[in-house]
């Protein structure tokens, strides 16, 4: 199904001809950051939807610790993505992690436990990706929101790093890439923010939703900022900022540049 | 009690006739009765297949759209200096305890049953419709204020329809008389189950008297929905720790996802540290705060009508939507928290004040808005 890219997908780099060209490019990792005023998750539905398209032809493991899965079905179903179907296909790879426990009462090391069985159900997830029919296609990663992920682990930041650091090797070892939603409002500027600049610094692109500076409105639901990374190209450093806003819909999300809406 | 019809439902249309500007109201009003009555009394099949359960305030439950959504968390946020959840737990029990659903109760005092003892009465269906219907001179006096609200046609047939569901309104939601208690047998059913918090060390408890109330409730389709009211969770002589408890609520959240129940968690918000704080706001499904408003505060007179009548402010910060990435976006997300006649609960819109010639440019009262509210957002 052909889709004119829309301001998000240029900024991220979706646009372009070929296979694959819908979905990421190899090694990427992207961080959604939203608060509780704007929520962040239509990126991560509009992301799913861009790797599972016919385009693409992508495969997505989604680590869900939010939401169940009839939730994720019925809006992607509305976005004109059949995620029933594409789970049938083992395109689409769903780890339920809504009601899993690592309880410290019992097992002695229960959080690393679990987070290492994380991980091996993600490998599992890839190798049967990469043996099945769409084995040259690339592979996602969708985290649910990473501070779920937080207080599963009861606040371990450092076996959280871990888990992550060892998703990132999968990036560069695969053709993976990783897209992590995390809310940014936890984290207050007083605190030295560990978790939240370790995300920045291996995030390839930071993407920020935001309320509107002159607060809510309906048609407008708020502000997206795309951070790209500076890269260093034959000693030539370039970084890119993009700054849109978005109105949600039903059926997708309508950005635009501020002020071009008539 | 709140399945018999009342008499002077058929007297209140027959007496009134003039009203009506459009023949359609009736048959509005009894299709809408028959959609609206659903297996399960107490709840309410809304557009997309969602239930509700009503919130014990018929005007919150109208600002959320429908009421709570049977299997979502309601947060509220406390004030420090009143108790004005305590107005909305009450109201949510005792609509529980009307319709007969089972009520789990949790809070951090010695002896929760005490609390039960405050819930308040629902009121009389008959005074409801002596109340809310228009009575027949009510039009012909407003007929002189033709220029000025003219538009108030309209209003009448709004205010004519909702009389006409009252009667599938007050199966859904009642409105309740603060000044009176429930009865006593009401709540000597075994639906009503509490539970005190404090003598615990950790929440583990708490989580198994969920889980279990969770799984008697009756599967999916039949039977009533569940309610679970928790007070002051975080409240400091409890002593828990904050990731305890910030794990109670995930899973308190997951086990409701896959169940028929409402629960609603009252927090000191400002007791938290403000990371936690944020946390327990994410996890929310619907987000509310209350505040209170100063007694004596010229400012805010001068700002808002009614304002001695106030009791309190309450800001809707997230609503809960389901199956739908398209956030909910409300008209006026504060409403003030009013007691009309002194018994039933009412939210209000914030109205401003018409300024006074003497004062000056309508922009000045933008000043002491923010000023005494301590730079706290309102949204008119």
């Amino acid at each position: 199904m052909n889709h004119s890219p829309n301001l998000l997908d240029e900024a991220l780099g979706l646009t372009g001809r070929g296979f694959g060209c819908g979905a990421l490019s190899q090694g990427r990792v992207v961080l959604v950051e939203d608060c509780v005023e704007t929520s962040g998750a239509f990126v991560l539905h509009h992301l799913v939807k861009r790797a599972l398209s016919t385009d693409s032809g992508g495969n997505v493991i989604f680590i869900a610790l939010s939401h169940s899965f009839s939730h994720y079905d019925r809006i992607l179903r509305k976005l004109g993505c059949n995620l029933s179907m594409h789970r049938e296909h083992n395109r689409f790879h769903f780890v339920d992690m809504l009601k899993v426990e690592f309880p410290n009462e019992i097992q002695k090391n229960a959080v690393e436990h679990g987070l290492v069985d994380l991980y091996s159900k993600i490998l599992k997830a890839v190798e049967v990706s990469s043996s099945g029919d769409y084995s040259r296609a690339h592979i996602s990663i969708v985290i649910d929101d990473l501070s779920i992920l937080e207080i599963v682990a009861h606040g371990s930041v450092d076996h959280v790093l871990d888990f992550l650091h060892y998703c990132i090797t999968l990036t560069s070892e695969q053709d993976c890439s990783l897209v992590i939603l995390n809310h940014e409002d936890i984290y207050p500027e007083m605190e030295a923010p560990r978790l939240l600049s370790h995300l920045i610094y291996l995030a390839d692109f930071v993407i920020k939703a935001e309320p509107l500076v002159t607060g809510i409105a309906a048609d407008v639901h708020g502000q997206l900022t795309v951070l790209k990374k500076g890269t260093f190209n034959d000693s030539q450093y370039t970084d890119k900022a993009s700054n849109f806003h978005f109105q949600v819909k039903e059926n997708g999300v309508e950005l635009f540049f501020p002020g071009t809406r008539c | 009690m709140a399945f018999n019809r009342p008499p002077l439902a058929g007297d209140a249309m027959a007496t009134t006739p003039t009203v009506r500007s459009s023949s359609f109201s009736r048959n509005i009003s009894t299709s809408a009765a028959s959609s609206a009555s659903s297996p399960t009394p107490g709840s309410r099949i809304g557009s997309g297949g969602a239930a509700f359960v009503s919130s014990g305030i018929p005007d919150l439950d109208r600002i959320l759209g429908g009421g709570f959504l049977l299997g979502s968390l309601v947060m509220v946020m406390e004030d420090a200096e009143a108790p004005h959840h305590l107005l909305l737990l009450r109201n949510f029990m005792a609509q529980g305890v009307v319709h007969c659903q089972p009520l789990l109760f949790a809070s951090p005092a010695e002896e929760p049953r005490a609390f039960l003892g405050t819930l308040p009465a629902p009121v009389a269906a008959s005074k409801e419709e002596r109340q809310r219907a228009p009575g027949p001179g009510h039009d012909e006096q407003d007929q002189g204020l033709r220029i000025a609200w003219q538009y108030k046609k309209y209003f009448g047939e709004q205010q004519f329809s909702d009389a006409h569901n009252k009667d599938s309104k007050q199966e859904f939601g009642n409105n309740f008389d603060l000044r009176k208690s429930i009865e006593r047998h009401m709540l000597s059913a075994q639906n009503v189950d509490c539970i005190s918090i404090q003598k615990f060390s950790n929440l583990a408890p708490l989580r198994e008297r969920c889980s279990s109330f969770l799984s008697k409730l009756p599967g999916n389709g039949a039977g009533l929905a569940g309610r679970i009211a928790i007070q002051s969770l975080c409240a400091p002589q409890c002593g828990f720790s904050d990731w305890d408890m910030v794990s109670f609520v995930r899973s308190l959240r997951a086990m409701l996802r896959y169940s028929k129940t409402v629960a609603i968690i009252t927090f000191p918000s400002f007791i938290l540290p403000p990371s936690f704080s944020k946390r327990w706001q994410h996890l929310a499904d619907t987000l509310l705060s209350v505040r209170a408003i100063p007694d004596e505060d010229k400012d805010l007179a001068k700002l808002l009508t009614g304002y001695q009548d106030m009791v309190g402010l309450l800001h809707v910060h997230k609503v809960a939507q389901i199956s739908s990435q398209v956030p909910v976006i409300l008209e006026a997300s504060t409403f003030s928290l009013k007691l009309q006649r002194r018994r039933s609960l009412v939210l209000e819109r914030l109205n401003q004040a018409p300024v006074e010639g003497s004062s000056g440019t309508s922009y000045g009262t933008a000043g002491p808005c923010s000023g005494s509210l301590k730079g706290s957002s309102i949204d008119f």
